[in-house]
C-alpha cells in the first residue's frame, strides 16, 4: 500500500477532517456532560435529528446495497456488476455509521448489548435491533471479498463465495425488514403525529422509498466517485437504473396519495400551514419533480440531468424522513425542535466520516473496475441497453 | 391471584392542596418542590386550570396492557399483577421510545445525568403489595384519590355519575383509554378542556404494532422462497442463453469449414 497520498492536502479532504474534529469534539462533549447539556431533546421532544437523520435517513440511503445485489445476484443480471462493490461499500459504511450515531444518542449506550439477550419480540424497536446487528455482519461478508483478494486470502474467499447466493438473499429478507421495521416503529404513537405522515401503511411507505433513494444513492455516488477518481461514470447503467427510480416513485407517490385519501387526510394538504408547506415540499420536489425529470429521456441520459434528478430523489426522502419523526410531532407550538450544534456536529461529522472512509477504501482497494462476468451469451440474453433491469423484456 | 388495583382521581373533590405530591416526593425520596409539569423528580403534579379553580393530577397511568411495555427492545418495563407499571434501570439501553411511544407522554428521563435512567410514578410498589395503598391515595383529606380494586372503583366511578349525572360528565376516563387503565379520573368538566388525550385509541395500543410483527416469520419464509426461486429461474435462463450462444458459434464455424 501506498499511503503519500494520503498526506496530499485538498479542499475537500480540509472540510472534511474539520467536520470530523467538530464532530469527534461534540461527542467527547456529550459523554462527559450528557444528553440534556448537549442537545436540545426534553421530554416532550425525545428523539431529534440523530435519530431522524442519522439513523432513519442513514439506513435508508443504504439500501442500493440491497437492491443493486438482488439485482446482480437475484436477478442473474450481471451487467450491473461493475456497480455492485461501490454500491456495497456505501451500504456498509451507512450502517457502521448508523451505528456510531446510536452510541452517541442512546443514554446508556454501554449496555447496547443488553438487546442480544434480553428479548421482547413485541417491540419493533427489538426488531431494528436485530436487523442492525445482522444486516451489518452480512453486509461485512458481502463486502469482504474486496479485502480477501487485496490480501490474497484465497482459501476464505472460495468460501464466501460458495455462500454469496444464501447471504444475499438473507440480507434482502433483512434488509426489507429492517427498512420497513423504521416505518412501523412510528405504528405505536396514532395520537401524537400529524395525519400527514402517520399512517397504518407506514412501513410500506418507507420501504418503498428507500428503494428509491437507494437506487439514487448509488447514481449520485457513481457521479461523485467518477469525479474523485477520474474514472468514467456507467451512463448506460446508470439511466437504466433511473428508469427503475422512475417506477418506484410512481408507486410511492400513488400509494401515498391514496392513503391520504382513504384516510380522509388530504384536507390537511390544502389547508395552509407550516406542515402542509413542508409536505407539498417533500412530496412535490422530491417525488413528483424528479418523476417528470427521469420520465425524459433526454434528462435520464445527460450527466448533469440524471445527477441533478437523483439528488432530488435523496433530497425528497431525507425531507420524508425528517417530516416523519420531526415535523410529525410538533403538532403543538410549544413543541419546536432545533437541533443544538453538537447535534449537527456529530451528524456532520459522521457524514464527512463516511465520505473520507469511501474515498480511502476505494484508493486502497479494487472497490471500481470490476467486470461483469459475462459471457456472450449471457449478456444477449439480459435483453439490450435500456430495457429494465428487472428482466422483465428479456427473452 | 391478586386483584388489579388502581386509583380513581375525582376531579371535582380536588381543591388542589397538593398534599399529594408532597406525600409522593417523600415516598420516593424526591425533592419536596413544586412543579407544573412532570419531570424525572416529579412523578406526579397537580395542574390548575380555569384560573385555578379546577385541579387535575397528572401521573403514570399504570394502563392495563402498556405501550411502554411492548415497546421496549430490552423489556425493561413491567406490568405486575397489582397494576402497577414498573421500570427496571438495569435493562434500560437509553434509547426512549417509551416515551415517544406512551399515549400519555409519561416516562420522563434524566437528561442531566450520565447514566440517565426514566422516571415515573410506580404506584406505590412495595406499599401496595405489603398491603397498603399509594401515599397520594393516604395523604388526601378530600376523597379525590382514592385507591382500591380497580373492578371495584369501576362500579363506584359509575355509582357516582349516576347519583349526581349534573355535577359529573358522563365518562370516566381511563375506562377504556389504551384499552383501559389503572388510573381513572371523573370530572365536572369535559376532560378535552382539561388536557387529557382524547384521541388516545379505545383498544390496547401494542396491538398496532404487533399486526405487523406477527408477520414476520411468514413474510421471511416466503420471501426466501420467492428470492431463491427467482435466482434459480434466471441462474437457468442465463445458462440457456449461453448453451444457444455457443451452439450458435458452433453451426457458424461448422458452414464456414464447409465453405
Amino acid at each position: 500500500m501506498k499511503f503519500e497520498g494520503l498526506l496530499k492536502v485538498t479542499f475537500w479532504k480540509v472540510i472534511g477532517v474539520v467536520l470530523m474534529a467538530a464532530g469527534f469534539f461534540a461527542a467527547i462533549q456529550r459523554y462527559a456532560t450528557g444528553l440534556g447539556a448537549t442537545t436540545n431533546l426534553v421530554d416532550t421532544f425525545p428523539w431529534g435529528l440523530w435519530i431522524g437523520f442519522d439513523i432513519l435517513v442513514g439506513v435508508g440511503l443504504a439500501a442500493g446495497g440491497f437492491t443493486i445485489a438482488a439485482t446482480v445476484y437475484v436477478f442473474n443480471l450481471e451487467r450491473f456488476r461493475p456497480i455492485l462493490r461501490p454500491t456495497i461499500l456505501t451500504a456498509f459504511l451507512g450502517y457502521v455509521l448508523v451505528i456510531c450515531g446510536l452510541m452517541v444518542d442512546l443514554g446508556r449506550p454501554w449496555a447496547i448489548w443488553h438487546a442480544i439477550i434480553m428479548w421482547n419480540p413485541h417491540s419493533v424497536m427489538f426488531e431494528v435491533a436485530w436487523c442492525v446487528m445482522l444486516y451489518t455482519t452480512v453486509l461485512a461478508l458481502e463486502f469482504s471479498p474486496v479485502v480477501l483478494e487485496r490480501f490474497r486470502l484465497q482459501r476464505a474467499l472460495k468460501l464466501i463465495k460458495m455462500i454469496t447466493i444464501p447471504l444475499v438473499v438473507l440480507g434482502v429478507i433483512l434488509s426489507t425488514l429492517h427498512q420497513s421495521s423504521l416505518g412501523s416503529l412510528f405504528l405505536i404513537i396514532p395520537g401524537r403525529m400529524h395525519p400527514l405522515w402517520y399512517s397504518n401503511v407506514i412501513p410500506f411507505l418507507f420501504i418503498i422509498s428507500c428503494v428509491a433513494a437507494g437506487l439514487a444513492m448509488t447514481i449520485v455516488e457513481s457521479f461523485l466517485s467518477s469525479r474523485a477518481f477520474g474514472r468514467e461514470v456507467e451512463l448506460p447503467l446508470l439511466s437504466d437504473l433511473a428508469r427503475v427510480v422512475v417506477v418506484v416513485l410512481a408507486l410511492y407517490f400513488t400509494v401515498r396519495i391514496q392513503d391520504l385519501v382513504s384516510r380522509d387526510a388530504l384536507q390537511y394538504v390544502f389547508q395552509p400551514s407550516y406542515q402542509s408547506a413542508l409536505f407539498l415540499g417533500e412530496v412535490v420536489l422530491g417525488v413528483v419533480l424528479p418523476f417528470f425529470l427521469l420520465l425524459s429521456k433526454k434528462v435520464r441520459s445527460n450527466r448533469n440531468g440524471l445527477f441533478y434528478s437523483a439528488s432530488l430523489v435523496i433530497l425528497g426522502f431525507i425531507a420524508h424522513r425528517m417530516n416523519t419523526a420531526i415535523t410529525s410531532m410538533e403538532r403543538w407550538p410549544d413543541r419546536i425542535y432545533v437541533p443544538s450544534w453538537q447535534e449537527l456536529a456529530v451528524t456532520l461529522g459522521l457524514a464527512a466520516f463516511g465520505f473520507m472512509a469511501f474515498a480511502f477504501v476505494c484508493r486502497y482497494f479494487k472497490v471500481f473496475g470490476e467486470e461483469a462476468h459475462t459471457h456472450e451469451g449471457a449478456t444477449a440474453g439480459e435483453g439490450t441497453l435500456g430495457t429494465l433491469p428487472l428482466g422483465v423484456s428479456a427473452d | 391471584m391478586v386483584k388489579t388495583k388502581a386509583l380513581l382521581i375525582d376531579i371535582t373533590k380536588c381543591v388542589g392542596c397538593r398534599e399529594c405530591t408532597r406525600a409522593c416526593a417523600k415516598a420516593n425520596d424526591l425533592p419536596e418542590e413544586e412543579a407544573k409539569e412532570l419531570s424525572a423528580t416529579h412523578y406526579t403534579v397537580v395542574q390548575g386550570y380555569n384560573d385555578d379553580s379546577v385541579f387535575v393530577r397528572r401521573l403514570c397511568m399504570h394502563c392495563n396492557q402498556p405501550t411502554c411495555v411492548s415497546a421496549c427492545l430490552v423489556g425493561a418495563f413491567t406490568k405486575t399483577e397489582t397494576g402497577a407499571v414498573l421500570y427496571d434501570e438495569s435493562k434500560c439501553i437509553g434509547c426512549r421510545y417509551c416515551m415517544q411511544a406512551c399515549p400519555f407522554e409519561v416516562p420522563r428521563y434524566e437528561w442531566g445525568s450520565l447514566t440517565p435512567r426514566i422516571q415515573k410514578c410506580r404506584m406505590c410498589h412495595e406499599r401496595v403489595v405489603a398491603g397498603g395503598q399509594t401515599a397520594c391515595a393516604d395523604a388526601c383529606m378530600f376523597g379525590a384519590t382514592v385507591f382500591g380494586d380497580r373492578d371495584a372503583l369501576v362500579t363506584e366511578a359509575r355509582k357516582r355519575i349516576d347519583e349526581a349525572p349534573g355535577q359529573y360528565v358522563d365518562y370516566i376516563y381511563g375506562l377504556r383509554e389504551a384499552g383501559g387503565t389503572s388510573v381513572m379520573f371523573l370530572s365536572g368538566i369535559p376532560f378535552e378542556q382539561l388536557g387529557f388525550p382524547m384521541n388516545v385509541p379505545k383498544e390496547p395500543i401494542p396491538e398496532l404494532s404487533w399486526r405487523v410483527l406477527s408477520q414476520i416469520p411468514k413474510y421471511t419464509v416466503a420471501a426466501g422462497v420467492m428470492l431463491f426461486g427467482i435466482h434459480w429461474i434466471t441462474a437457468r435462463r442465463n445458462e440457456v442463453a449461453r448453451f444457444e450462444a455457443e451452439a450458435a458459434r458452433a453451426r457458424h464455424d461448422t458452414d464456414s469449414t464447409e465453405r
